[in-house]
């Protein structure tokens, strides 16, 4: 009986999750500037969204952006998470300290640090302090992806390769990182789309010409509530939905000897 | 996985290109186009601008047509209130080659030594300001700065809400059946000012008594205050959000064209008569390619589209042919003189004095 | 992560020179910035002209505690703490549900959380806009109903605000504590009903403590990133709401006042990692605690 009242709780959870998003979907195709009474079917946000070439150049600076912070992170991630698995690292905790703060502190501490870090350095701001202020924040999440991956990942395989003969590189090369390349297709994954999605970051670290695709949409919603912006969420919604799908399919593999 | 992905891509880049070339529904403006300027040197232009201007001040279609004409990539960066553009400014390696700060901002910026002289060679069209307009106090020569739009900050409310005898002067504003009902501007000079002028102070004043009783009385405003906003306050104001609150003349001005239940409120005591300039920032690394850009936003045709989008009043008088008669008897573009008798402009009041300025608008906005 | 035999495992050196690239990009973009600030935080001012901080002073974190700013920082801890209790009460019973579903639903299931969650923030955020604001759907709907004449004033308030950090937080509440749930040994709720325990009593003698580190650790995110936010009280909040996060960021990019700004930023922080900390300390010995 319990089970039929946690059901349609469920529902009503999934419902709070969904409803905001998917009338706003629905108001993208509403023939009105303003009201949200519907008044026709059109497609004009859509034709207008696609004309609009600020957005446009935000999406490419923010692809840029999200593709190389994704390569750097998840390079410099699997380093870090291969050197702290089964190595004596003298300093380890200072290390699993620094990790653990971009994790723990609110991205507002993380942007004003990174501008201060920038202003005081008179490094000038544009994509590259965006792209370096993404990487520093994503190198953490990779790194908790692939040690969880490590950690469930069986051991004996590289202990075998070891008994072969295999040097330390060659186990790595030839066993480890492809019993891991789903982990690390993931952490990258994740790395691009915490880069796509920042706001705060970029926020505080963006330049002339270095507009992203989140700092774009706060500044359409801010001068006004154009259906443009409802356009334009719905095709990010769609898009999010395939991200999310990929990156479970990724992370469900287990190991295939 | 692949076929279908690079499938999905093409399709995508296909439909962009085609449905490009669809109009975007603007509007079209009746002022003629404008024409490439041949004594600009192609060979000194750079491929990039960065211009940094005030929300809701410069159409695309002038930034676009100006991107054709030149081959110049204009990248354009918006901000809402000058301490803000000041700010950016003042962190240093911004970037920017153009600003547009008011008259007290420009003064600032040329005391701390952040702006560079312009080469006026460039900028022949200099010429079409109106004779009001040049040899300002401030730069009498417009070495420095050059007059961009002008206007003046307000009560602008929604008749149907708020019966014009309801608001005749600026304490009206403090009735407590105004509660939760007002936009302000977000703007720490303009909003102190509307409670100096209760006490009737002069909005430049540095007497720390007269300030804190403002602040005083700033804070007992705030529950009337729904809002402080400075970008688009005018959507606040349509949408039902608000219904009256001191807004830019320029943006009551488009609230009154969208909807003529709206009115602009000058009371007896004064009002903020402000001018934007533009400017060309220290070490900005586009200083020519900036030039040609204020020249060309100096041709008649171009100034004229400025305030046929954002109706502000407009300097150039070359310009003014093109501005309808609607809006030359609108009083919030064109105010009549009489109302502007006790207007006041805001000016530079040192280091030490903006530290409490700013310090009085942190707390008021907490 | 057990080490191996010291005599196959490189030496520690060479692990350094694999973690080094990391570590160095996480010092100078994490660590280093915190020390400026720190730094800044106890200047008086920025020099005229020039990025660098001049003087040295405590006053702005005397000024911090001035009721002025030390309300805001109550405000936000309020509205964090409401928007962790809130986030904890609307998603356990959904985090539960899923836990207990047949293992073939369950991913599908918890992919219908995780895409809002990925969804982009500041969309999440403009669609409540959209639904609250005067000419809204919420309103729309009211007013065509006819239970209303005039729109309600639903948005550019601290209930807006506190509906877009529940909103929008509430999956980094879920997917932590379904972590949680899903490992738990189903063994324990089986012998907790063969010894005659109602399935209310089983959850809360069993189910509930079990879960604990889950809810500690959601509720720990939740509340962080609400306590922290700028987007949601920017968009969502009028006059009156305005949050740490807002101040910090009207310090930095509008009032010039670097220090001040550090200070508040740092303040922020130091609450943080203390929740961290306690958190850490409570989850542990619960979780060695006795089971009742």
């Amino acid at each position: 009986m319990k089970g039929r009242w946690l059901k349609l709780y469920a529902w009503f959870a999934y419902g709070f999750l969904y409803l905001p998003i998917l009338i706003l979907m629905l108001l993208s195709f509403n023939a009105s500037r303003t009201s949200s009474v519907w008044k026709g079917f059109t497609l004009d946000w859509y034709v207008k969204l696609l004309s609009n070439d600020l957005l446009w150049e935000a999406v490419r600076n923010s692809l840029v952006v999200a593709v190389s912070a994704a390569a750097l992170s998840t390079v410099l991630g699997t380093m870090t998470a291969l050197a702290l698995n089964r190595n004596r690292i003298p300093g380890r905790m200072l290390v699993e300290g620094l990790l653990y703060l971009p994790l723990i502190l609110p991205d507002i501490v993380l942007g004003v640090g990174a501008l201060v870090l920038f202003t005081a350095l008179g490094i000038k701001l544009g994509l590259g302090t965006i792209l370096a202020a993404h990487v520093g924040t994503s190198i953490s999440y990779v790194v908790m992806v692939l040690r969880a991956r490590l950690a469930d990942m069986d051991q004996n395989l590289e202990d075998a390769a070891r008994d072969l003969g295999a040097t330390p590189w060659q186990t790595i090369r030839y066993v480890t990182l492809p019993l891991l390349a789903p982990a690390i297709l993931a952490g990258g994954l994740l790395a691009f789309t915490l880069s796509l999605d920042d706001f705060i970051l970029s926020f505080f670290t963006a330049g002339p010409g270095a507009t992203t695709l989140p700092l774009r949409i706060y500044g359409m919603v801010k001068t006004g509530l154009t259906p443009e912006v409802n356009a334009l969420s719905t095709v990010l919604l769609l898009l999010t939905g395939l991200a999310t799908y990929l990156y479970q399919r990724l992370t469900k593999n287990g190991d295939k000897a | 996985m692949q076929n279908r992905w690079g499938r999905a891509l093409t399709a995508l880049v296909l439909a962009t290109t085609v449905l490009a070339g669809c109009s975007s529904g603007e509007k079209k403006s009746d002022i003629p186009a404008v024409t490439k300027d041949p004594k600009v040197d192609s060979a000194k232009l750079t491929k990039e601008l960065n211009v940094f201007n005030w929300t809701e001040y410069l159409p695309e279609s002038v930034i676009t047509d100006f991107e054709e004409l030149y081959g110049v990539k204009v990248n354009y960066d918006t901000y809402s209130s000058n301490e803000e553009m000041h700010a950016k400014l003042k962190a240093g390696g911004s970037g920017y080659d153009i600003v547009v700060p008011e008259i007290y901002m420009i003064k600032v910026l040329q005391r701390e030594g952040l702006l560079e002289k312009l080469d006026k060679a460039n900028i022949p069209n200099l010429a079409n300001l109106d004779s009001q307009f040049k040899g300002l106090p401030h730069d009498p020569q417009n070495d420095y700065s050059i007059p961009y739009m002008w206007g003046t900050t307000s009560i602008v409310i929604n008749t149907e809400k708020i019966k014009p005898e309801e608001v005749k002067t600026w304490a009206d504003l403090w009735k407590p059946e105004f509660k939760d009902r007002l936009v302000m501007p977000d703007d720490a000079r303009e909003t102190i000012a509307i409670a100096l002028r209760v006490d009737g102070q002069s909005i430049n004043t540095t007497d720390k008594a007269a300030l804190d009783k403002a602040k005083e009385r700033l804070l007992a405003l705030k529950p009337n205050v729904k809002a402080f906003n400075n970008d688009s306050p005018k959507d606040l104001l349509l949408g039902g959000e608000v219904w009256g609150g001191v807004v830019w003349s320029g943006e009551a001005a488009l609230v009154i064209r969208e909807s003529d239940k709206f009115q602009y409120v000058i009371p007896p005591e004064g009002v903020t008569l402000w001018i934007d300039n533009m400017a060309i920032p220290k070490g900005a690394p586009n200083k020519y390619t900036a030039e040609v850009f204020l020249n060309y936003l100096l041709t008649p045709e171009v100034s004229a589209r400025l305030s046929e989008e954002y109706p502000y009043g407009n300097p150039n008088k070359g310009a003014l042919k093109y501005i309808p008669e609607t809006d030359k008897k609108n009083p919030a573009i064109f105010p009549a003189a009489e109302s502007l008798k006790k207007a006041e402009s805001l000016d530079d009041l040192g280091d030490e004095m903006n530290q409490i300025y700013d310090q009085i608008w942190t707390e008021i906005k907490g | 992560m057990t080490p191996g035999p010291a005599t196959s495992r490189p030496s520690p050196w060479k692990g350094w020179a694999i973690l080094a690239p990391g570590v160095l990009w996480l010092l100078a973009l994490v660590a280093a910035p915190l020390v400026l600030m720190l730094l800044y935080s106890l200047a008086s001012r920025l020099a005229a002209g020039s990025p660098w901080p001049e003087g040295f002073s405590g006053e702005h974190y005397i000024r911090l505690i001035d009721p002025l700013y030390f309300k805001i920082f109550v405000r936000s801890i309020f509205q964090a703490s409401l928007a962790a209790l809130f986030s904890l009460a609307l998603g356990y019973p959904l985090a539960y549900y899923i836990a207990r579903s047949p293992l073939a639903k369950r991913d599908r299931l918890l992919l219908l959380v995780i895409i809002p969650f990925w969804t982009n923030f500041l969309v999440r955020t403009y669609a409540w806009m959209v639904m609250l604001r005067a000419q809204g759907v919420v309103n729309s709907l009211l007013m065509a109903t006819g239970l209303i004449s005039e729109p309600l004033p639903l948005l550019y308030n601290e209930v807006a605000v506190q509906v877009g950090l529940v909103y929008t937080l509430m999956p980094l509440l879920i997917l932590p504590l379904y972590a949680n749930l899903e490992k738990m040994d189903q063994r324990l709720l089986d012998a907790a009903s063969d010894l005659g325990a109602t399935p209310s009593a089983a959850f809360w003698s069993v189910t509930w403590p079990l879960s604990r580190p889950g809810v500690l650790l959601g509720c720990m995110m939740v509340f962080i990133s609400a306590f922290g936010m700028y987007l949601v009280p920017d968009l969502m909040g009028g006059a009156r709401s305005i949050m740490v996060g807002n101040l910090i960021q009207n310090q930095f990019l509008q009032a010039r006042n670097w220090p001040f700004g550090a200070a508040a930023a740092l303040a922020l922080t130091a609450i943080v990692l203390g929740l961290a900390l306690l958190v850490q300390r409570w989850g542990r010995l619960d979780g060695q605690g006795v089971r009742r």
